[in-house]
């Protein structure tokens, strides 16, 4: 069985591509890569491909936060990704890996949201990233969460036409003030997988499938954490926590400064 | 350092899934518990039962899984040309092939096999094999199956079945003898009541299956027949089956 | 900061409802409450109460998505629309969804699949009322309900929330502390040890603060623990022998 030929090899501290444990296959980012996005970016993590693309709309604040802007985050499994994924409404899958990354963005305050507002307690800007996966060679999460974030520092805010009440627009396109996101930190997820008592990172989709559990930890520019997701059916010990927790600080680094 | 094996319960202690029974290798999990490296814990909650070095515990509640020997009343749900699909109180359905219900010689071409068994008819069957993927077929061919007519089903908690049946038929020769009622017990958690107090012999089934846990059961349940039935023998033929 | 903060959350080491920085919310279990299931609990940490039905194991409907090897735990996480005091929308929702996965995720770790081939086994959570920490009582009643219904385990799962607060790290997250507070860490254990089989944290926190709500939520763990094993001996007492 595939499952237990890759189990053996983890257990043994070999991977089928060479890699070590903690290595992360090749990532590239491209920032700007759709251009009827207020932002966008593709994010390559070996032959795991997603694209993230972020439209920007004028909208009422939620009532808790009446001077601050909205965020969104919506991820949508494409079939072409893996033979595995159906047409249809969000699995719980994709509905987790969406929350795991509006929460890292959120809870670090990666948006400085005070400063989207247009007219206090009736207009902010809200701003809606849709992750869509494009292949699925495990580590979508990671690879997703790459691409809100640099979407974000891709993304331009629209021209707003304040006696319109309306976005400006030049025939269809979006007109853009030119003026960035208000970012203030920049999360980064690193999801730590565990077959027996290894820990390992970025797996493939067949070392996701043997994978007793995991852990996505999200960490800041500073090295605290803002979020974390365990999934999958195995547990883990308060050891393996902090060490999964220190693995995703340190490793967080890295993939930060792919980001450009 | 020999760490000595020591028995950590007492019979019919109830015990809660994760209870460690005993610890050492000279104990051995039976059914319902679990080796965890020296420790054996319960799997469920229930009641430890021991059984020399075996030691297990019972299900106080839960689903019937069918197992090869059980005698069990069951209700024709469907039929095809060669067999019926019966309904076993179980996630499980089972089959029943006309070779296992009858010796006769049959033309399947020309026999609407219903005139055997039809839909909804009762019958108390044996249970022939359990697949690993837990196809399950029945026969007839015991000397206690029969087609079961008239009278009431009721189901009980299949757990709860040995209480109800009592040391060797005892408690059933209880109810029968004061309600005046046939009765069949199926280990799959079906009872077949037919006679003059059906009422008072489901009303004791129920008493049974809710306190089989508490000790005196016998006690109270015989000063209840006493005081609600009317002793007397059973009507008709001598009751088959059951046991 | 959100509307309607209040200026504190912690004064002199109390909690807005005087509790400790590490003291739980009165907890009450109670086992076999729905008759019509299989298997149920309820489980309540003060305000927040939770209600699982367990129905199954039972035929895995369509026969095409069955497993012939092991039964398929399926977990469904619901609020009442009148458990919080702005009435939410009925149905699924994606929190709802999110934690139906992770609670699901949880309780597979110690259920024996493997006993019920081809089958469903359906676990229903509603939460009666909300105050913080719902998808804690309702893991902790679920697992509950499952040992209720005769499911065979290798434990039960006990699961409370950590969270942190003006500064100070809490335990059993409530009301004002999960809408105003820094941190909400929600955790579950294997029978009260060091074996973490669900983990959620939104909030910022160093590594060190990291570790002392581990430790914290490992011990907080095994109090429920206490709990549930008391809810479950209760219920077959012997004290409670109808009088004939």
């Amino acid at each position: 069985m595939k499952g237990d030929y890759v189990r053996k090899l983890i257990l043994s501290d070999v991977r089928t591509d060479g890699r070590t444990l903690g290595d992360f296959r090749e990532i590239t980012v491209e920032k700007g890569v759709i251009k009827t996005a207020e932002g966008s970016a593709v994010v390559t993590i070996g032959k795991t491909e997603v694209v993230a693309g972020i439209k920007m709309d004028a909208a009422t604040p939620y009532p808790d936060t009446p001077n601050e802007g909205n965020l969104v985050v919506d991820a949508e499994f494409v079939p072409f990704a893996n033979p595995d994924f159906e047409p249809g409404p969000p699995t719980d899958v994709s509905v987790e890996l969406a929350r795991v990354v509006d929460r890292a963005i959120r809870e670090c305050h990666a948006i400085d949201t005070e400063k989207l507002v247009i007219v206090p307690k009736e207009l902010v800007w809200a701003v809606h990233i849709d992750i869509h996966t494009i292949n699925d060679d495990g580590n979508l999460q990671d690879a997703a969460s790459l691409a809100a974030i640099a979407a974000l520092q891709d993304c331009k805010i629209p021209k707003y036409d304040a006696e319109k009440k309306q976005i400006v627009k030049e025939l269809t396109a979006v007109v853009s003030s030119g003026k960035s996101l208000p970012l203030q930190d920049t999360p980064v997820e690193v999801t730590v997988h565990k077959i027996g008592a290894k820990l390992f990172l970025d797996p493939t989709v067949e070392e996701e499938e043997a994978s007793d559990a995991h852990v996505t930890i999200a960490s800041t520019e500073d090295g605290s954490l803002c979020a974390m997701q365990k999934g999958g059916k195995g547990s883990f010990t308060t050891e393996e926590l902090m060490r999964a927790a220190e693995m995703s600080i340190e490793k967080g680094k890295g993939l930060r400064g792919a980001l450009g | 350092m020999e760490k000595k094996s020591e028995l950590l319960v007492k019979e019919r202690q109830l015990v809660a899934p994760g209870d460690a029974v005993a610890r050492g290798l000279d104990y051995l999990p039976g059914a319902g518990c679990y080796r965890k490296n020296t420790d054996i814990k319960s799997k469920l909650l229930g009641l430890v039962r021991l059984k020399d070095r075996v030691v297990g515990v019972v299900p106080l509640s839960g689903v019937y899984v069918p197992k090869p020997g059980d005698g069990i009343i069951a209700t024709v749900s469907d039929m095809q040309s060669t067999f019926w699909i019966l309904d076993i109180n179980s996630p499980y359905d089972a089959l029943l092939q006309l070779g296992e219900a009858t010796a006769e010689y049959i033309d399947i071409a020309k026999t609407d096999i219903s005139i055997y068994f039809d839909i909804g008819d009762v019958v108390y069957a044996k249970v022939l094999s359990v697949s690993r993927s837990k196809n399950v077929t029945l026969t007839m061919n015991d000397y206690r199956a029969k087609k079961l007519i008239g009278g009431r089903i009721m189901k009980v908690t299949p757990s709860k079945v040995p209480r109800i049946i009592g040391k060797e038929g005892s408690m059933i020769e209880l109810i029968k003898n004061y309600t005046g009622c046939h009765i069949v017990v199926g280990q799959n958690g079906v009872v077949w009541l037919k006679g003059s107090n059906e009422a008072l012999a489901a009303k004791t089934v129920l008493m049974i299956e809710r306190e089989a846990h508490i000790r005196g059961l016998t006690d109270r349940v015989t000063a209840m027949l006493k005081a609600e039935g009317t002793p007397g023998p059973v009507e008709a033929r001598a009751e088959e089956g059951g046991v | 900061m959100k509307a309607g903060a209040p200026e504190a959350l912690i004064v002199k080491g109390k909690r807005l409802d005087g509790r400790g920085l590490e003291e739980f919310r009165p907890m009450e279990a109670e086992v076999g409450v729905i008759p019509q299931s299989q298997g149920s609990a309820r489980f309540s940490f003060g305000e927040t109460k939770a209600l699982v039905g367990v129905q199954g194991p039972r035929p895995m409907h369509p026969k095409g998505l069955q497993e012939p090897t092991r039964t398929i735990l399926r977990c469904y996480y619901f609020m009442a629309p009148f458990a919080t005091s702005e009435r939410g929308r009925p149905g699924r929702s994606r929190r709802s969804t999110e934690i139906s996965k992770v609670i699901g995720e949880a309780l597979s770790n110690v259920i024996f699949l493997e006993d019920y081939p081809k089958t469903a086994l359906d676990v229903f959570m509603e939460i009666m009322q909300a105050n913080a920490s719902t998808r804690c009582a309702a893991l902790t009643a679920a697992s509950m309900a499952l040992a209720d219904a005769g499911i065979p385990m290798r434990d039960l799962i006990s699961s409370i929330s950590v969270g942190k607060a003006d500064g100070k790290i809490i335990v059993d997250v409530a009301g004002a502390e999960d809408n105003f507070g820094d941190v909400d860490m929600a955790v579950a254990t294997v029978g009260g040890g060091d074996a973490f089989v669900l983990l959620q944290m939104d909030g910022v926190i160093t590594l060190d603060e990291f570790r002392t709500m581990l430790e914290l939520a490992r011990n907080g763990c095994a109090t429920v623990y206490g709990r549930q094993k008391e809810a479950l001996m209760k219920r077959y007492s012997i004290e409670e022998v109808s009088e004939l």
